[in-house]
């Protein structure tokens, strides 16, 4: 055995820059492989021998009571397998997240348009559709309750869930409700104290989060009575946790597996099909698959809550904030699902990042019977931070200030206080990041002698020829919390091996983190080989036999589940140390393992990680906590109920073609601080990729609901961005780190969907001279042709 | 019914094919090929895009029927014999193109045909080839640089030859 | 449901003469989405797709006549010189996969009134003529005016297929516009098409996603053909004025009925069409303006 003993710091640090793949670098993808060549397994993909299609009947109204269900002439369908009802569920009717209020397969009334009614296991799609359409339900139709008036109105309109169906802290049609008062509040004393006031409604449409892969999964029946479950989901375990008492199975019987996610967004965070493909699975003793058609995903899954909000804010002549007060109404839907954090995050961030001595907030969320809302990426902030930017450009103008000026002159920063009384103890650099969208550089001006009609509003549908053409500039910042708050416990668990193989040391990471393409993988790995000083990592399929990672939401996963690698890791790393010293007995504090090898910082490599571990694999499991959360006061909203802030500040640079109402954005820059870019490659994607998905809620994305019933349910009508209305997004990325968190890091994915749709809805106005209080802004709304 | 065309080179048979099936079905429920995906199933995503004869289309608005003796070509046909990653492929995996990875497929055979066609194309030639595929997690951003690295290669790669 | 495969167009006609109510397939561009989403459950499918003529397109004289399946980027590719409204809506059509598939006698044949391609057929003039053949009586012409008849309703009888479409070569510029809330893949909000016939000193129009029908606007048209001969600008190719495109837009507007949907208002419908029917004028005319002065 010959060991090479490496001398000093320097050469230290050469051994760990050697390893480019650790964090920091930008190592591609393991799964990308996979995925180029389209050998990467979706939920959808799932397939087995003898499997059968499971489908479900879903209600055409928005509320109605079912008077009865004939499933009869379906059953006698050659192919059908089953055809179940509420009435076969083996145990609990119910789940949901965070209110156990939603019927796994709907009890004798729907409340929205799409509520699963019956579900149809068969042999092929076909055969499943014709069943579900044997399927007699008989309905007394009842007007739906969906505004706002009518929400509020229980005793006229009706309740959502009876009084006594209730299982939320809410009462009549609110779910969830929370007041925050900060200062001295808003009263007509605080008001006198501004030189301007400005009050505004604000409206937000209903956005959905148009991941690609539908929902879908396979169960399989066990032969211990049991399900294995392979499906698309942010969080395994709380999946688990809310399947097994509806499948009446104890929780270890209800194995999952993640398949190949297709995005999320957010999309995922609730139940759709596990439940429906499990019952049939166990019903049939069959494998069974169920894929969602387009349509039905529109159905199967929660949306972002359309908002209607009302802003006052006062000012100084000067431009300093003297109050705010706000008003937030969410539409949650028919079912809790996620209502009761958004209006948390609507309360708490929905004054934005800035410093206001007095300040007043309610955000409530609705039971309606419109479709159920719940998690989309930056929930509770997006809606908020349209509203308040909006405000700040309207104050800007009101006292002739630059709107950026007026946002610096106003922006938190280390040290200062949320309105909640948090105080901010990590950077936080919203006037900095303001002032470097501002001095990038603009794209060039219109060039009207070389036109491309492509790179025009209205593209390649040739409408205009460079005529009535209006540039715009707009300027937003915004805030998001990161990890679950008010005093959630939120934890992830991972698990490290080291150990030899093929003559070399290779580490497996093994956690139930959901990967839906944000990099998680890729970063665990980073984080092994840093932590560990090898180059091969293994990622293991996330499962439930290894503890929960919590979900891939808030911004959280690197956060989380890479901090629980990290400790996961740190403790092997301390075990083979260990290991060492008991066997080599060495006395240096030092110790660290680097180039596949444990090294002194000041004697050099001692030993290769082949050597001393031999036949022997180190395995252990760690859970991560963040520092605890309290919940915030139900009618003061103070509390230190937020993990950590993130901030984006962005500028959209728009071409406005006046007269017919149609938008291109030209560029959407964004800088964002993201504490420490674990890798640099990934947090730009994810930067982009947030900042196109606010774009599609400034101009194009909304569900349209009318009287309960969703009318765009189709990617034809429902329109996202195509490559040829997303411009180019440069990125500006700052690096403070948080001492709070693992290597400083922040969470990146939601801070730009939160920050990127005001400014671009300021350009337009900006071009167009309009109110633009609505968003999705339409054509309709820049030509007054509503 | 019976159907029976070539994928990827290689003769496939499929039977028992219900007539209002699509190709993007056959080819993913029947064949063994679900490199295609299954994001829209109404022309609107590009996600399920195959070479039809050589000329890219949405598998799932073909009619299986209409696929007898064809030639189709997936995104399990672009490497090569070998498992050699296409210089398409490799440029999405370089590019940090790929993130959920289910528009990928799509954009991968519209992107080779693109190249094919046009082995220096300009910007809006690529965001006017690549309109009709959509990506929900990149902003594109990473695409275009993909594509943009697929054809530098591709042109340095004809320079060297 | 049977799936049919001629081989031959007489093979088709014999086909749909037995399955009247089979429905005819060739790009799959519409058809298949109302099969993937259970819209629609024929007796039978025809596929066209083995028809080789259907794929083919000919000038013969003035007029090319247009197979039904010759696919949008065809269209696009190799007919913008003689068809260049019918190429520009062809370009905004769905996305490249589509117009790789779709082909004008699936527009014809659905008849949508969002259909892109029947704004420029309209426009192309009178003499746009829709071949139509059946087996037991074989083939027959249908002008392009009498062809819609109701929404996604067309003149046909049941058993009769598309075979092609007489397009008279265009002898002036032609123009496409269309509204849609997304810059590319997009179902038209609206749509017009307009296009100069200076050899009959006649203009021709087209309104698409603005009423039960795909129409012409014909008092327009007679407004604008009145002002061009009473003016002489035919010849001296002069300025129109904003008070002519102006007025022009106006009756564009008035000729269409839109409804409020989900893809726009009426109200943005008639206003669109408007500052789209005065664009659309202002460049074929300032085209046909540079064609006359270089004439001179």
């Amino acid at each position: 055995m010959s060991t090479r003993t490496i001398q000093g710091q320097k050469n230290l640090q050469d051994i760990r820059q050697a390893s480019k793949d650790g964090i920091g670098g930008s190592p591609l993808r393991p799964d990308g492989t996979l995925k180029v060549k389209g050998e990467f397994a979706y939920s959808s993909d799932m397939w087995h021998e003898d499997m059968l299609w499971g489908m479900a009947l879903r209600s055409p109204h928005p509320r109605a009571n079912i008077l009865s269900v004939d499933i009869s002439e379906a059953l006698k369908l050659p192919g059908v397998y089953a055809v179940l009802t509420h009435d076969d569920i083996p145990g609990s009717k119910f789940y949901g997240l965070e209110i156990q209020d939603q019927p796994a397969l709907a009890i004798d009334k729907v409340r929205y348009h799409g509520e699963a009614i019956a579900i149809v296991a068969a042999d092929h799609p076909e055969t499943a559709r014709r069943a579900v359409k044997k399927i007699k339900v008989e309905y007394e139709v009842l007007t739906p309750i969906v505004t706002e008036e009518q929400c509020l109105n229980p005793e006229v309109h009706g309740y959502v869930h009876e009084p006594h169906e209730y299982k939320s802290h809410g009462h009549g049609n609110i779910c969830h409700s929370q007041k925050l008062v900060h200062g001295g509040g808003v009263t007509d004393e605080i008001r006198a104290l501004a030189d301007v006031i400005v009050k505004s409604d604000y409206e937000v449409g209903m956005q959905d989060q148009a991941f690609l892969g539908p929902e879908s999964g396979l169960a399989v029946p066990a032969e211990d009575g049991g399900i294995d479950l392979y499906v698309a989901t942010q969080w395994l375990h709380v999946d688990r946790q809310q399947m097994a008492p509806v499948l009446g199975l104890p929780e270890e019987k209800v194995r999952l597996t993640l398949a190949g996610v297709g995005g999320a967004f957010g999309g995922r965070e609730d139940l759709s099909m596990q439940i429906h493909a499990s019952l049939l699975a166990q019903r049939t003793g069959k494998p069974v698959k169920i894929v969602y058609a387009r349509d039905e995903s529109f159905f199967g899954h929660v949306h972002r809550h359309p908002a209607k909000m009302t802003y006052e804010h006062g000012v100084t002549r000067d431009g300093k904030l003297v109050f705010a007060d706000a008003r937030i109404v969410l539409d949650g839907g028919a079912y809790a699902s996620a209502s009761p954090a958004v209006v948390g995050n609507a309360a708490s961030l929905g004054h934005g990042p800035y410093n206001i001595p007095n300040v007043r907030m309610e955000a409530i969320a609705l039971y309606s019977n419109n479709p159920s809302c719940g998690a989309m990426r930056g929930f509770g902030a997006v809606q908020a931070a349209f509203a308040y930017e909006s405000q700040m450009d309207k104050l800007a103008a009101a006292i002739g200030m630059d709107p950026v000026e007026l946002r610096q002159l106003n922006a938190m920063s280390e040290g200062d206080s949320m309105p909640t009384g948090q105080v901010i103890d990590s950077p936080a650099p919203v006037a900095e990041l303001l002032q470097r969208v501002k001095d990038m550089p603009l794209p060039p001006p219109l060039d009207l002698e070389n036109l491309d009609v492509r790179t025009l509003p209205g593209a390649l549908s040739n409408t205009s020829h460079g005529e009535g053409i209006v540039r715009g500039i707009g300027y937003s910042v915004g805030i998001k919390n990161v990890g679950f708050s008010e005093g959630f416990d939120d934890y992830s668990t991972a698990r490290v091996r080291l150990e030899v193989i093929g003559g070399e040391p290779v580490a497996m990471v093994h956690t139930a983190m959901a990967e839906v393409g944000q990099g998680g993988v890729t970063v665990h790995a980073q984080i092994a080989r840093t932590e560990l000083g090898v180059e091969q990592v293994t990622i293991h399929p996330a499962n439930t036999e290894v503890g929960s990672a919590g979900s891939t939401s808030a911004s959280r996963q690197t956060y989380m589940t890479g901090g629980a690698v990290k400790l996961a890791a740190e403790a092997v790393k301390q075990a083979v140390i260990e290991k060492g010293r008991r066997r080599y007995g060495w006395t240096q504090n030092d110790l660290t393992l680097a180039g596949g090898k444990v090294v002194s910082e000041s004697a050099g490599a001692l030993i290769p990680l082949v050597d001393l571990l031999g036949d022997e694999a180190i395995d252990l499991t760690r859970e991560h906590h963040h520092r605890p959360t309290v919940p915030f006061d139900k009618e003061t909203g103070q509390g230190f109920g937020h993990v950590q802030y993130t901030f984006c500040a962005n500028r959209a640079v728009v071409d406005v073609d006046v007269e017919l109402g149609l938008v291109k954005v030209v560029e959407l820059t964004a800088a964002q601080d993201v504490g420490k870019a674990l890798n640099p490659l990934s947090v730009i994607g994810q930067i982009q990729g947030g900042c196109t998905q606010a774009l599609g809620l400034a101009v194009m994305e909304e569900i349209i609901v009318r009287d309960g019933k969703v009318r765009n349910a189709s990617f034809t009508d429902y329109l996202i961005p195509t490559i040829l209305d997303t411009p180019p997004i440069p990125v500006d990325v700052l690096e403070l780190p948080d001492p709070n968190a693992p290597y400083g890091l922040r969470g990146v994915g939601e801070a730009p969907t939160v920050s990127a749709t005001p400014c671009i809805v300021a350009a337009i106005r900006q071009a167009t001279g309009k109110a633009l209080n609505r968003i999705p802004v339409r054509p309709e709304h820049i030509t007054g042709t509503l | 019914m019976r159907v029976t065309f070539t994928a990827n080179g290689k003769p496939v048979e499929a039977d028992d094919v219900w007539e209002g099936e699509s190709l993007l079905y056959v080819l993913r429920e029947r064949v063994g090929l679900p490199g295609s995906k299954n994001a829209c199933e109404q022309g609107e995503c590009g996600s399920c895009t195959v070479y039809l004869d050589g000329t890219p289309v949405c598998s799932c608005l073909v009619a299986a029927g209409q696929v007898q003796g064809r030639e189709v070509r997936t995104v399990e046909g672009l490497a090569d014999e070998n498992g050699e990653l296409g210089l398409v492929q490799q440029a999405f995996v370089d590019a940090g193109a790929v993130q959920c990875g289910f528009c990928t497929p799509g954009l991968l055979v519209q992107t080779d045909a693109l190249l094919d066609n046009d082995a220096q194309p300009s910007d809006t030639d690529i965001r006017e080839a690549l309109s009709g595929n959509l990506c929900r997690c990149t902003g594109y951003e990473k695409i275009m640089d993909a594509v943009r690295l697929a054809s530098a290669r591709k042109c340095a790669k004809a320079a060297s030859e | 449901m049977e799936f049919l495969r001629p081989a031959t167009w007489d093979e088709a006609l014999a086909a749909k003469a037995e399955y009247p109510t089979a429905l005819p397939i060739s790009g799959g561009t519409d058809v298949m989405v109302e099969m993937n989403f259970d819209v629609h459950r024929p007796s039978a499918i025809l596929d066209l797709n083995r028809i080789t003529e259907l794929t083919e397109w000919e000038i013969t004289g003035d007029v090319v006549r247009l197979g039904a399946s010759v696919p949008y980027t065809r269209i696009i590719n190799e007919l913008s010189g003689p068809l260049p409204g019918l190429a520009l809506a062809a370009h905004t059509v769905g996305s490249p996969q589509i117009r790789n598939r779709g082909g004008v006698g699936g527009n014809l044949g659905g008849a949508s009134p969002a259909g892109d391609a029947h704004p420029a057929l309209l426009a192309a003039g009178r003499d746009v003529f829709v071949e139509v053949a059946s087996h037991a009586r074989g083939t027959r012409l249908i002008a392009i005016d009498d062809f819609y008849v109701g929404v996604k309703r067309n003149s046909m009888e049941q058993d009769e297929l598309i075979r092609r479409v007489h397009i008279p070569v265009a002898d002036g510029p032609q123009q496409f516009s269309k509204i849609g809330t997304r810059n590319a893949m997009v179902i038209a909000v609206c749509a017009f098409g307009f296009a100069l016939h200076p050899k009959n000193r006649t203009v021709g129009t087209g309104i698409g996603s603005a009423a039960p029908t795909p129409r012409r606007a014909v008092e327009a048209e007679e407004y604008l053909q009145g002002v061009l001969a009473e003016r002489g600008l035919w010849e001296s190719g002069d300025l129109l004025g904003a008070e002519v495109t102006q007025r022009f837009g106006e009756l564009v507007k008035a000729a269409a009925s839109p409804i409020d949907d989900v893809r726009g208002t009426a109200d943005y419908r008639r206003h669109s069409l408007a500052v789209m029917a005065r664009r659309t004028l202002t460049w074929t005319w300032n085209d046909y303006s540079k064609q006359i002065r270089s004439a001179a």
